[in-house]
């Protein structure tokens, strides 16, 4: 039965399904729980902003709380998982990946390939992005263009509570290294989620909205922003295809040229900063498999190339808004050579 | 110093495959080190010759529940774990044959199988995973004991660092194996610890840390044998410095210009392999024809290892794109 | 109305869970003049698509509400009226009927109806009813489908019956374990909910695999059930599109699994992208891929292409006590209509032009079989 919760009970219903399911599942990461030690409660915190609530009661010794090292245990969620273990790991703001990269992309996503085939990892390390809390510039970032560049790494960012559950299982169940982006300005966010467990593949978009006049590609949070874009513009009769990417890889190639070859204009919103984005990657493509049907150049809707900045005057003009994608959109509509 | 008086009694068995293992490292290296300088090998390698003892006086205290990490400079580890040499050779030489089907190269070999979690390109990249894997056996109850071996410039890594803390901080299965053979690449590890010994940083995590003659193999074994013991009946990890020296340069081709003659002082007086031989002769323990059978039968074993090598298949372009998915 | 010729269009209630349609097409203009039975408006809900047909013969005077628009159920959406009627009279039936329309749908309408659950052989069958009096019909979809099968049927009927329709083991929000995926073992859940609803006695309507399951469960039992209705059944004959079933538990994606689908239909453009990524979403939960895949050894025969189920055994042991209606649409590409000639004395409605669905496709006439087997039964 599907009934409407958050997005981040449907990620807290998926670790706990997928635990009770799979006794080599554990959890780990900074303050997952909370409490380690303290005279006051455990499961004090439940995860920096509630994810992982109520599993260190639940699952005794599977919930890990970890010092602040993250390369320490970012690894050894890695080595965990070359063990037999399906560790999910917490690195708590994606900001922090340059504390412990190297595990994740010299070690976990080379394991596979290096190892001749030998070797599987099937860690998950899940992560925070995304501006809009005026957290600044450090707690803000992006960063998925990233781990996108790197083989063996599989980056999925789902935009909805039922796709946040669906991949979160399916990423738990994945044999390679997956990174699991949740945006956190869309954790209170709710939507209808089946009660029973259910896997959403990896590669393969989802087509949010169809239309037949512009295709806009875009993910994570950005989904809501073009559809609110979207909507918009059809009161003026622009009727706009919204294609949520979702895993940025594997990437569903088919489902975005498909849906380029119907309309003929293409925005791509992406968060992430304009140089080597998945803007950049996402119309290169484009540029390169579908340059017949295209009717007009791609627009491409990035934050500015600056560190998040933190007054909430600034951050409103950082992030991109429904207005910034109908301009974008308009200008691909009306553009002539 | 552990001194190698108090030391238990090993049988001819363990002591016939503490020389097997030695020996074979030994002139693995030694014919690497050969093969190297004639061009046939891709890219870099790392010799582990000089340091034998360290890897076999660890690993004989391990079984296939157990799991290293090693470093860069892994060919020891990876002999001493039972990995299969003729793979081992084929692998350094970019072949099909190889233990991870010329994909890997010198600087990653591993056999998950026997519990060998790899050698490292990168400096401190062990130990954290050796926290995972020990935090695995820890849940799994198997019992298992996770070794991470690196060097002195490894010991300075953040990453190591981190590893030691979380290990003690979680009551980890792990042993730290820190193998200071003087050198980080060109640098000297008297300069670059800050302490006198790496192993006094151990008292700074709350474990035990000890000091051995590396060039011994009965104190290495006898020092990794208590600690191994220790984290194998829940009593955390501990930090052993192996203090020896290396045989050739960082990577082969390194002219070593920054080395006085400590190496023809190490072979003269200080080997390990010659050491143990006249202990174990002088015992009785095993005989000079011993040795011998074992030198002659592991020489051919290389010989053979290389000339398969040689001869065995490069991969293909096919092989390129398996063993990760490729969508583009 | 101020007169009383005037005729109402109204959105109609498919599905009891339904509160909003919307227009997608208007396939009559103002002054068109419609027979019974036309088709007047494509419309869509959160559900599922269809096509409206006129329920009275006349004069399209005003079409009231928009392409695009949501109108609350029973809103009115067009008036037909003769052409004696004023333009003010229809002007004032529009301006209330809009004021229904732009109000919307208060909060408490309706709702979702209550989901039950029947614990049956270790497994957890649910189910909906509606309807206060009467008899009761239990509804039992086919393979893949689930209990909103019914979407066009169910409200229609709950005004005349206590009408129930469950999910099978394996479908819907049941469990989904199928065990040996039997025929049996399917007939036991229906068995399970008519006993969990305290049913003496019960007319069945099934579809497709859920007609070979309704006839199992009445030959368990004939005296029990009053009237068997029939739609497109399995187990009456060799030939079935085993490439339909076989693609359908295959099918990964929706570029795989839509044109399955359309072969259920004869018009293909009833299947929306709603429907297909509702199937999909289905297919993804934990256990089904296992249970259709077990069904399929139901379904078929070992070699692969031809019937596995045979009604024969089910039939003989209901012998002639319970009467059975067929009925078939005449375009089915899952299993071909002329099997129906093989159902031992039914009543036989063969709905020239439909497909597989003949409930979603033509739901009046196949509501209008149902009652006339309902009301041909033999009381008690």
């Amino acid at each position: 039965m599907a009934r409407n919760i958050t997005y981040r009970e449907a990620l807290n219903e998926a670790l706990t399904q997928e635990m009770e399911r799979d006794e080599s599942v554990i959890v780990m990461g900074e303050d997952n729980a909370g409490g380690e030690g303290a005279p006051g409660e455990h499961d004090a915190w439940g995860g920096v902003l509630g994810v992982t609530k109520g599993l260190y009661h639940k699952f005794p010794g599977r919930v890990l709380d970890t010092p602040i090292s993250e390369s320490a245990f970012i690894g050894a969620a890695i080595g965990a998982a070359t063990a037999g273990m399906r560790p999910v790991a917490e690195l708590m703001f994606v900001d922090f990946m340059g504390v412990c990269f190297d595990q994740i992309y010299n070690q976990a996503a080379k394991f596979r390939y290096m190892f001749g085939g030998k070797a599987v990892t099937p860690v998950v390390i899940r992560t925070m992005y995304g501006a809009g809390l005026r957290a600044a510039a450090q707690h803000s970032q992006c960063l998925y263009p990233l781990f996108t560049h790197i083989p063996g790494l599989k980056v999925v960012l789902p935009a909805t509570p039922y796709d946040a559950k669906g991949m979160l299982i399916q990423a738990i169940r994945d044999n390679d290294p997956v990174i699991f982006f949740e945006h956190k300005a869309l954790y209170d966010t709710a939507g209808p989620v089946p009660e029973e467990s259910y896997t959403v593949p990896f590669g393969e978009a989802n087509v949010v909205r169809e239309g037949g006049d512009v295709t806009i590609v875009t993910l994570g949070r950005m989904v809501h922003t073009s559809l609110d874009a979207a909507a918009q513009l059809a009161a003026s009769g622009v009727e706009c295809e919204v294609v949520d990417l979702r895993t940025t890889s594997p990437l569903d190639e088919d489902t975005v040229l498909e849906s380029v070859e119907g309309t003929g204009r293409v925005v791509v919103v992406d968060e992430a900063h304009p140089r080597c984005s998945i803007a950049t990657d996402i119309s290169a493509l484009i540029a390169q498999k579908a340059f017949g049907a295209l009717q007009a150049p791609i627009e491409m809707v990035n934050a500015p190339h600056t560190p998040v900045p933190f007054s909430s005057a600034l951050e409103d003009c950082y992030i991109p808004d429904a207005q910034r994608v109908v301009n974008a959109v308009k200008t691909v509509t009306g553009w002539t050579r | 110093m552990t001194d190698t008086l108090e030391r238990k009694t090993l049988t001819r068995e363990q002591l016939l495959d503490a020389y097997r293992t030695m020996r074979t490292i030994r002139e693995f290296e030694e014919r690497v080190h050969r093969e190297f300088a004639t061009g046939e090998i891709p890219g870099f390698v790392h010799l582990y010759a000089g340091e034998e003892a360290s890897a076999a006086g660890v690993c004989l205290n391990l079984d296939d529940r157990d799991t290293i990490a090693s470093t860069h400079r892994g060919h020891g580890h990876c002999i001493a774990k039972g990995v299969d040499v003729g793979e081992m050779m084929a692998e350094i030489y970019g072949r099909r044959t190889g233990s991870c089907h010329g994909k890997g190269g010198s600087m990653h070999i591993a056999d998950l199988s026997k519990g060998m979690l790899g050698a490292n390109g990168i400096v401190g990249g062990g130990p954290p995973l050796i926290c995972g894997t020990a935090l695995a056996a820890k849940i799994k109850g198997t019992g298992g004991v996770s070794v991470a071996f690196f060097g002195d410039g490894g010991s300075n890594q953040g990453t190591t660092l981190e590893s030691m803390n979380l290990a003690c901080v979680w009551n980890l299965p792990a042993v730290f194996i820190a193998e200071n053979n003087g050198y980080a690449e060109s640098t000297a590890s008297a300069w670059s610890v800050a302490s006198d010994n790496i192993a006094d940083r151990a008292a700074g995590f709350g474990m035990p840390g000890v000091i051995v003659d590396g060039f011994d193999f009965f104190a290495t074994y006898e020092a990794a044998r208590e600690a191994i013991a220790r984290a194998r009946q829940g009593g955390g990890p501990t930090l052993i410095e192996m203090k020896f020296t290396r045989y050739f340069g960082h990577f082969e081709g390194d002219q070593q210009t920054y080395r006085a003659d400590e190496v023809a002082h190490a072979r003269a007086e200080l080997d390990c392999l010659e050491r143990f031989a006249a202990r174990v002769t002088e015992t009785a323990e095993l005989s000079r024809a011993d040795l011998d059978a074992l030198d002659a039968e592991i020489g051919a074993e290389i010989d053979k290892a290389v000339d398969d090598a040689k001869a065995a298949p490069l991969p293909t372009e096919a092989d390129l794109l398996t063993d990760v998915y490729v969508r583009y | 109305m101020t007169d009383d010729r005037i005729v109402a269009v109204t959105m109609p209630k498919w599905g009891l869970s339904m509160q909003l349609g919307k227009i997608t097409d208007w396939a009559v203009a103002e002054g068109d003049d419609v027979g019974v039975g036309d088709d007047l408006a494509d419309i869509e809900t959160d559900k599922i698509a269809g096509t409206l047909e006129a329920a009275d013969a006349g004069t399209v005077r005003r079409i009231i509400a928009e392409v695009g628009e949501d109108v609350p159920v029973s809103g009115t959406i067009a008036l037909i009226a003769p052409a004696g009627v004023s333009d003010a009279d229809l002007d004032a039936a529009v301006q209330e009927a809009r004021a229904v329309i732009d109000a919307g749908v208060p909060d408490e309408a309706g709702g979702e109806p209550v989901v039950e659950t029947a614990e049956v052989g270790g497994r957890q069958v649910r189910y909906v009813g509606a309807g206060q009096d009467g008899d009761v019909v239990l509804f039992v979809h086919g393979y893949g489908g689930d209990r909103n099968s019914w979407l066009f049927l169910q409200a229609p009927l709950a005004a005349k019956y206590r009408v129930y329709a469950l999910d099978l083991p394996g479908h819907g929000t049941s469990s989904k374990d199928v065990g040996d995926g039997s025929v049996g073992l399917l007939a036991d859940a229906v068995i399970g909910v008519l006993d969990a609803i305290g049913a003496d006695r019960a007319h069945l309507a099934g579809h497709s695999l859920g007609g070979a399951v309704a006839l199992s469960a009445a030959a368990r039992n004939p005296a029990r059930i009053r009237s068997l209705t029939l739609i497109a059944p399995a187990g009456f004959g060799r030939d079935i599109n085993a490439g339909y079933l076989r693609g359908f538990a295959d099918a990964q994606t929706r570029r795989e699994l839509k044109p399955v689908v359309v072969q259920l239909f004869a018009d293909e453009s009833l299947v929306t992208r709603q429907v297909v990524d509702d199937l999909l979403a289905y297919k993804r939960l934990d256990g089904v891929d296992e249970a259709l895949h077990t069904l399929l050894g139901t379904l078929l025969s070992p070699d692969g292409e031809t019937q596995g189920i045979d009604a024969a055994a089910a039939v003989a042991a209901i012998g002639g006590a319970v009467p059975v209606t067929v009925v078939w649409g005449t375009e089915d590409r899952i299993i071909p209509s002329g099997q129906a000639e093989a159902v031992p004395g039914a009543a036989v409605h063969l709905l020239d032009g439909a497909g597989h669905m003949a409930h979603l496709e033509r739901p009046a006439e196949v509501q209008a079989a149902i009652e006339e087997a309902i009301a041909a039964a033999p009381p008690g």
